[in-house]
């Protein structure tokens, strides 16, 4: 018997996890697909929001405030690469109007460090804004972080202070007996006195599987362009246009690794897994990225990729039913939202439950990893000479080493696809995206794992890379 | 016969026939195309390349010693389904004597030591 | 600190021709190479087809690389593998990273760039659809085939008719796959004729002309692609959307000189093959440093790579001697139908200067003319040009006393 079980490996699960992992409570997290981090968290912006967006007086506004001043300690006690690089709203002529509300309502919810620029004093700011941009809109306390790292980086503490992560495990049922919970997956039995739904677009599955109220998602696809490093020069902020009905629009940023993000589109699609990239969506961004910002090179474009927002209503959904735990339409601002959320469902919803919260005595910190590129020479000499693999190269675009491919798969939540593993070390998400060190990757993977070419996959089950081997598939005369 | 030249860019698209036992080439903008047509009409041959495996899992690229008729292509590859062979192997070894009975050799093109 | 004369970055077919032109011309040389082994990516093309200029027989790939690697050996050049260049300096400082070495620094008197080309991927083409497993460029699925031994599906598209992918499409048939079809967005192909006829035309593997995949399907590994006509602007033509099943799609959509390395350099680019601009030394704008192979612009023919190779390698021995001729040099400017020529530029002086180019498109009975100061140096007509294959023209440097101009005379 669990204390607490978590379904969800997203951000909001593995943030929670992570909180709940302070206390003294054996806290279990099940996870359907191969890897935390697969549904939203991997594919979305990765803005640590300012906070001026949401109507006040909403969980949004509160969270996404609270949120904000919690991420950059946050990210870096966890070792994840966070910057703080500030956002900019940038308007045309008649766009002041709308920038001061947004300024406004910034001020009721408790943004500090927020500023109305002019064209002058915006161009001190970016030199390649758009020639039609007049004003803009200046929030300090905005940056940018890979939203999967983080997301890792919260499971890895969860796991190092004791809670069990579980993986390919959707869940299939959920009854509730004398008043514990009894979860069924494909694969096992689990037992908790609390459950916490955080399972994103599956929010509403799980909450009928377990007789709560019914969850309206709308889903909303987002397009994505991503570009080469050597696009990231041309700008430094976040920049974002107007704020229209469909959102907060297309985006450009830098990435917290180095890229450039252009997206996302907002298209409505019938499921949480319709992830799709559409051609009229990627025009899209072309358009209105030219809009925001002059020399932006979309053909420096190295990937394409699409997330599902899951929306329900205009706020998020946190609440407790008995023993029961519902976080759901978490949608942006999600991400930035998601330690105060862990911390207002653990401190509050969990508390309520009965459970008692005790703080364990010692908490183990998630170990730096090691990034040899950011290192000098004489410290990466030295590194080679304790451990030679810090010193094979194998993914050259990201100048990842072999040391490196170690330790990640020697890592708390040890990747168990290529994705995963991508995710951890970034070997892989260069210009040749994996083209010269795939084969390479996959030999270390096969060696260190004790497996073949042939069982390892891109992201789980029945996504295998290859096939056979040679001369299987010929049928003999 | 419908024979594309690959003499050069041009891809000249010949009909080749046999008329009162003599090969006529039409179609062609050049003698090259003539030679080749005649040729891939009275025997189409190729060089065939590749892998047989070696008995601790890697892999031996190999090629014929000359070419063979294009239709045996298949029936040869398929022959090599289980060929495994032992280091060490050097460039040139032959790995399969007369090779489905077409005169030619299997040959090693890589040096697995 | 390590000082040599001429230090060769890469060691396929460039840099082993470099370095070996190098030696023979008496500087000491070092090969840099990040691999275990010699011989680039000639290790996995395993096909035939190699070595018909240079060696006046046909090699496979591995063949043609042994043949170097053993006059490397002769020669004996010095080789450092596993060995992966972090940094190079505008005078000449390298800074290469291994696991036995650790950080090292070498001084060279002269540097060979021979880091050969990537292949475009499916973001930069921009794919759309799922990201499933299953999609790979056609050369990392020959590396997977021909060297790990593994095959990356049974029922396969290929998009792009380059080379590698109509290799790939015959390698993948020899091993028992069923290949569907070719596509080419392209109203031509990038690959060579000999390719096309014994690739897919001997296995009845049809190849289909402004055609793309608009899609990709499938959540876990591709179940299929929707296939689609594009119309003269490049545009999808929707009701040409055609799904079609498969477990594979290899891409073979283009390859681009792998020149990061050399990015802060300042080195000057040419934008139309993004390798260096370089003279007829093959010497860069940056003093002493020099570029060969595909990294310099893609080749089609491997031989062509070594002639180039050679050109470079003795060069960099020229230049860490003191001998490299220097004086004026005149451009060479591509025009009318002529995509791009190499070398850039021609130093003045004596001897034979031998023009590479490609054209823009595909020509009938053009006739190719080089002029310098509006005289005629040469030409010639074809009875046809495509973009997929690289010419050449052989000048006299003494006639070369201004800028050249090289373009095509098209009958209307």
């Amino acid at each position: 018997m669990y204390d607490v079980i978590v379904i969800g490996g997203g951000i909001v699960g593995c943030a929670i996890l992570d909180k709940l992992s302070t206390y003294q409570l054996d806290c279990l997290l099940l996870e359907k697909e191969e890897d935390v981090s697969c549904g939203c968290s991997k594919a979305n912006s990765g803005i640590v929001h300012a906070g001026y967006d949401a109507l006040p007086n909403t969980l949004k506004a509160r969270f996404n405030v609270r949120g904000n001043t919690m991420y950059y300690p946050l990210a870096e006690q966890l070792g994840v690469p966070i910057n703080k690089c500030g956002s900019l709203v940038l308007a045309n002529e008649s766009g002041l109007e709308q920038l001061r509300k947004l300024y406004t309502r910034g001020i009721n919810n408790g943004v500090t460090d927020m500023q109305i620029l002019d064209r002058n004093q915006l161009y001190n700011f970016e030199h390649n804004i758009a020639d039609n941009i007049m004003y803009g809109l200046y929030a300090k306390s905005a940056g940018v972080v890979s939203p999967y790292e983080m997301t890792i980086a919260l499971a890895e503490r969860a796991v190092l202070n004791g809670s069990l992560i579980i993986t390919d495990s959707e869940v299939v049922g959920i009854k509730n007996i004398n008043g514990s919970y009894v979860i069924n997956t494909q694969n096992g039995e689990y037992r908790a006195r609390v459950l916490i739904n955080a399972s994103g677009y599956g929010a509403d599955t799980i909450n009928r599987l377990a007789n709560q109220a019914r969850i309206d998602y709308v889903f909303s696809r987002g397009d994505y362009y991503v570009l080469d490093s050597t696009e990231r020069p041309i700008f430094n902020h976040i920049c974002f246009p107007l704020p229209n009905e469909k959102g907060k629009g297309v985006l450009v940023a830098p990435t917290a690794d180095g890229n450039v993000i252009a997206g996302p589109t907002s298209m409505r699609v019938e499921n949480g897994t319709d992830t799709a990239v559409k051609k009229d969506g990627l025009d899209y961004i072309k358009q209105s990225v030219n809009t925001m910002l002059k020399n932006v090179n979309l053909r420096k474009v190295i990937r394409v990729f699409a997330g599902v927002r899951a929306v329900a209503g205009d706020d998020f959904i946190i609440n407790r039913n008995n023993n029961f735990v519902t976080v759901a339409g978490i949608c942006s601002p999600g991400l930035t939202s998601a330690p105060a959320i862990a911390e207002y469902v653990v401190e509050e919803l969990v508390a309520q439950t009965g459970l008692e919260l005790r703080k364990k005595d010692v908490l183990i910190d998630r170990k730096k990893p090691i990034i040899t590129r950011d290192m000098s020479n004489q410290q990466w000499q030295e590194l080679i000479r304790v451990n030679p693999a810090y010193g094979r190269m194998v993914c050259r675009c990201e100048r990842i080493t072999e040391g490196e491919i170690l330790d990640a798969i020697n890592s708390p939540l040890s990747p168990s696809s290529l994705d995963a593993l991508k995710r951890r070390v970034r070997v892989g998400m260069g210009r040749c995206q994996g083209g010269f060190c795939t084969a390479r990757v996959m030999e270390i993977i096969a060696r260190e794992k004790g497996i073949h070419f042939d069982d390892i996959t891109k992201k789980g089950k029945g996504s295998e890379v290859v096939v056979s081997a040679i001369k299987e598939a010929i049928i003999n005369d | 016969m419908n024979i594309t030249c690959i003499n050069c860019p041009m891809g000249c698209q010949m009909v080749v026939d046999k008329i009162d036992g003599v090969v006529t080439v039409k179609g062609n903008t050049c003698p090259r195309g003539r030679t080749y047509g005649i040729q891939e009409y009275t025997l189409p041959k190729r060089m065939v390349t590749s892998l047989v495996r070696v008995n601790d899992g890697r892999v031996l690229s190999v090629k014929t010693s000359d070419s063979i008729p294009k239709d045996k292509i298949i029936h040869c590859l398929n022959s090599l389904k289980d060929v495994i062979v032992a280091p060490p192997i050097h460039i040139g070894d032959c790995i399969v004597a007369n090779i489905c009975n077409l005169g030619v050799d299997l040959v090693a093109t890589k040096n697995i030591l | 600190m390590i000082n040599y004369d001429v230090v060769v970055i890469g060691g396929g077919p460039a840099g082993m021709g470099a370095a070996i032109s190098a030696k023979e011309n008496g500087a000491n040389v070092l090969i840099i190479e990040r691999d275990d082994k010699l011989g680039g990516i000639l290790n996995q093309c395993i096909h035939n087809g190699f070595g018909l200029h240079y060696f006046h027989v046909e090699l496979t790939g591995p063949e043609y690389a042994d043949r170097f690697i053993q006059r490397v050996q002769e020669l004996q050049i010095d080789v450092m593998t596993q060995t992966f260049v972090i940094n190079i300096t505008a005078d000449r400082m390298l800074t290469a990273v291994s696991a036995t070495e650790g950080i090292v620094e070498i001084s060279a008197k002269a540097i060979v760039l021979a880091m050969g080309c990537r292949e475009r991927t499916a973001g930069a083409i921009q794919l759309g659809g799922d990201r499933p497993a299953g999609v790979w460029t056609a050369g990392l699925a020959q590396k997977l085939c021909n060297i790990d031994g593994y095959l990356v599906g049974k029922n396969v598209v290929v998009l792009g008719s380059g080379d590698i992918g109509l290799i790939m499409a015959r390698r993948m048939t020899y091993e028992g796959a069923n290949v569907i079809m070719v596509c080419e967005v392209m109203p031509y192909s990038s690959g060579l004729k000999r390719n096309i006829v014994q690739c897919l035309n001997d296995y009845n593997i049809p190849l289909y002309f402004k055609t793309t995949i608009a899609e990709i399907v499938g959540k876990d590994r591709v179940e299929g692609v929707v296939i689609a006509q594009v119309d003269d602007r490049m545009q999808i033509i929707s009701s040409t959307r055609k799904y079609v099943e498969c477990d594979c799609v290899l891409l073979s959509v283009g390859l681009i000189p792998e020149n990061d390395l050399v990015n802060g350099l300042g080195i000057k680019m040419s934008p139309v093959t993004t390798g260096a601009e370089v003279d007829d030394y093959r010497h860069t704008s940056v003093e002493g440093i020099f570029s060969c192979g595909n990294v310099l612009h893609v080749h089609d023919l491997v031989d062509n790579v070594s002639a180039e190779a050679f050109i470079a390698g003795a060069s960099a021995t020229k230049y860490a001697k003191g001998e490299l001729p220097h004086g004026q040099s005149y451009r060479v400017i591509p025009q009318n139908g002529v995509r791009y020529a190499l070398p850039q530029r021609i130093i003045a002086g004596e001897g034979k200067v031998k023009v590479y180019y490609r054209v823009d498109n595909i020509y009938k009975a053009p006739r190719v003319v080089v002029k310098c100061n509006g005289e005629e140096l040469y030409s010639r007509r074809y009875m046809i040009m495509a973009p997929g294959e690289m010419e050449s023209v052989e000048l006299d440097k003494e006639k070369i006393v201004g800028d050249v101009v090289i373009e095509l005379e098209v009958q209307q």
